[in-house]
């Protein structure tokens, strides 16, 4: 009698593992339904919802939502001057913070990535990320204040005769440049650290001049690099709202969203969809540049 | 070798198209459903609400403006009932609409620029005010008002009012201005360019109402929040002139007490709680002083609070007992002196600390009144009939606009 509840136990477990004996696609599918899962339904599935709500409208006074199909919210966004105005500025502000991040970021990757000590090389990694160890609404809140009519900005500058920024769309550029800067280091840091030593020794053996060594091998080889970082500072920008808010007077796409949010939520998703065409087309480009060719 | 069976795009393609096939079908089922509650609260119009005040239920979940729910008199509210106060502030009326449509609370602190709205959306319910017996004294140019009583029933509370105020920094502003001009009119305002301070809600569309229903009266504009095409493109096109000059637009209160503190905002519309904030961290502020009555001559937007019930309370007893006692005479007055504003109830005026309280904020000077234009919900159809008002819809819409 014991012997047989012992048989009969083990076959049902067998059994189970014997399902995927010999089975490597359902292997693979069970191992990856989790997390697919997650991102299928979660992730993408609220794109999808975000897509459909852009076609629905709200009753003015009650604020609900009513469903059925309307074109009404992107013929606003196409047709009021005001929102292109929005998101051009937005699509300008995120250019330019790349930009500058990359400027500021090639040469301190550079710098970790091929002249800095194995400690200093450690160091420097620390501190890029350090900034990442604060709250990002403190970072934001700090440089508020720093900017403000008798913050240290104007303090440091006033008796040079000058005077900074102030609040507005210079603080806005300022602070973003700043706040994703680690975002740009690290993907370049990654793709200088790819490039053997030896092709640079290659090129000077060649009598190549230091900048044509920059400018036709290292620049080349790690311009993917800057180009995945380009894609978060510019996707970041993209979708800030608190930054704007605190150091600047204007809207961007993330306040507008923000401020339609609480009464016109189809009109916040039709707004929403703006910065993912804009990135959908960021992304295009990337990928003709061979930002993903070696990630 | 073995043979692939599908394509990778081709599955990748089946996978999207299931996907939004699936959120299609959601989405149906949720509008489905929706819309039957939706019909169901709305028809409930017309009872009377609780009919007999019940036992504590323990607990009491509130959405309220900051200083309305303080421990100093919510405490004494909860050893008294036995109702535990959970007390969630929101910045502005559309803040607290959203919050009030996920369910979760009893009540609501509601400006009348959301109390329209929440009745609507069939988020609230008709109070009894039999079951408030301390309503009985409240001052009677609260009661049954269009921002709290809706086709004769009555949705709330009174709580209490106030003015807008405009408030300057004295070292920077010599002569005390007695008119909105120093925000409003294009060529007096450029003097503090960029130092301005505005509100950044569409009600300032109503505040450039106020100075044009004083200073052209060819728009024959009666009510700030009653505005049709003409009247609301002038009010919008006096905003969009402020634009340049504004120094900053503040939706938090903190906001606008760093600005005016760091000397980065130095004139604009401000509440209450900003100025006191500003007085007791030293900052040099003024605002219309008693001899000006509070206010410029043009008069000034305000706000009359009123507590309302959600229809989805799962704490409806202790709800009524808050809203009993939150106009008691000493509640009120500890709650009115707290955040600076006229009481509610007549009797709150023996028990205000400062024995001039209820003078000095007018708290029983109807006339004073006449002159302060509680927020509202516009609505299309305004009182003639005719649908030719701007809806808050097109409020919304035209501030994106003039912030530009």
């Amino acid at each position: 009698m014991t012997t047989e509840g012992v048989v009969s136990k083990r076959p049902a477990r067998r059994r189970f593992a014997g399902l995927f004996h010999g089975r490597p696609r359902l292997q693979v599918a069970a191992l990856l339904a989790g997390p697919s899962a997650w991102l299928v339904v979660l992730y993408l599935g609220s794109l999808v919802v975000l897509l459909i709500t852009a076609f629905w409208t709200v009753d003015a006074l009650s604020g609900e939502v009513i469903q059925g199909f309307s074109f009404e919210n992107i013929e606003a966004l196409l047709n009021e001057p005001v929102y292109r105005t929005i998101v051009w500025r937005t699509v300008r502000t995120a250019i330019l913070v790349t930009l500058t991040d990359a400027v500021i970021a090639f040469p301190i990757a550079f710098y970790m990535a091929k002249v800095a000590s194995r400690r200093g090389k450690a160091l420097l990694v620390i501190a890029v990320l350090m900034p990442l160890w604060s709250s990002y609404l403190v970072k934001v809140l700090a440089w508020r204040t720093m900017l403000s009519q008798d913050g240290v900005i104007n303090w440091a500058l006033n008796p040079l005769g000058l005077h900074g920024p102030g609040y507005g769309l210079t603080a806005v550029w300022l602070v973003l440049s700043y706040l994703w800067l680690p975002y740009m280091i690290l993907p370049i840091y990654a793709g200088l650290e790819r490039i053997p030593d030896s092709l640079i020794s290659a090129s000077e053996d060649l009598g190549a001049a230091p900048f044509t060594t920059f400018r036709r091998v290292i620049f080349p080889l790690a311009f993917p690099a800057v180009v995945a970082g380009s894609i978060f500072t510019f996707s970041l920008t993209l979708g800030d709202f608190i930054t704007v808010r605190l150091v600047s007077n204007s809207q961007f796409i993330g306040t507008v969203i923000a401020s339609s949010i609480t009464n016109d939520l189809p009109f916040a998703a039709a707004l929403a969809l703006v910065p993912i065409v804009v990135m959908i087309a960021y992304l295009a480009v990337a990928r003709k540049l061979g930002a993903f060719e070696h990630v | 070798m073995r043979r692939r069976k599908a394509h990778p795009a081709r599955t990748a393609w089946l996978i999207v198209g299931g996907l939004v096939a699936f959120m299609l079908v959601l989405a149906g089922c949720g509008s489905s459903s929706s819309s039957s509650s939706s019909s169901s609260s709305s028809s409930g119009e017309g009872g009377e609400g609780l009919q007999k005040l019940g036992k504590s239920e323990g607990e009491l979940n509130l959405i309220s403006w900051a200083g309305y729910v303080e421990p100093e008199w919510a405490k004494p509210f909860e050893v008294k009932t036995g109702c535990k106060v959970n007390d969630k502030t929101a910045g502005t009326s559309d803040e607290m609409v959203d919050l009030m449509k996920t369910g979760q609370y009893d009540g609501v602190s509601a400006s009348g620029n959301a109390t329209a709205r929440l009745v609507a959306a069939g988020e609230v319910e008709p109070v009894n005010v039999a079951l408030v017996p301390n309503y009985k004294t409240v001052f009677p140019d609260l009661k049954n008002q269009p921002y709290n009583t809706f086709e004769g029933v009555n949705y709330g509370i009174p709580h209490g009012r106030g003015a807008n105020l405009l408030m300057w920094n004295p070292d920077a502003v010599k002569s005390a201005p007695t008119s909105w001009d120093v925000t409003m009119d294009p060529k007096v305002a450029a003097q503090y360019k960029g130092k301005i301070s505005q509100y950044d809600d569409p009600m300032s569309i109503a505040e450039a109402a106020v100075y044009l229903k004083f200073h052209e009266p060819s728009l024959e504009i009666e009510n700030p929040y009653e505005l049709n095409e003409e009247q609301f493109e002038a009010a919008v096109g006096l905003l969009k002139e402020q634009q340049p000059n504004v120094g900053e637009y503040w939706a938090e209160a903190a906001k606008q007490i760093q600005a005016f503190g760091s000397g980065d905002d130095e004139i604009g519309t401000t509440w209450q709680y900003q100025y006191f904030a500003l007085q007791e961290e030293g900052v040099p502020v003024a605002a219309s002083p008693a001899s000006q009555g509070f206010l410029p001559k043009e008069g000034a937007t305000g706000w009359s609070d009123t507590w309302m019930i959600s229809s989805k309370a799962k704490h409806p007893n202790c709800m009524y007992m808050w809203m009993n006692y939150i106009i008691s005479p000493q509640a009120n007055a500890e709650v009115a002196e707290y955040f600076g504003e006229a009481p509610a109830q007549s009797l709150a005026c023996d028990k205000t600390k400062n024995k001039n309280f209820c003078t000095e904020y007018h708290a029983d000077n109807p006339a004073f009144w006449k002159r302060v234009y509680y927020w509202e919900t516009p609505l299309a159809e305004c009182g003639n009939g005719e649908e030719d008002c701007m809806d808050y819809n097109a409020w919304v819409k035209a501030w994106t606009e003039i912030k530009g």
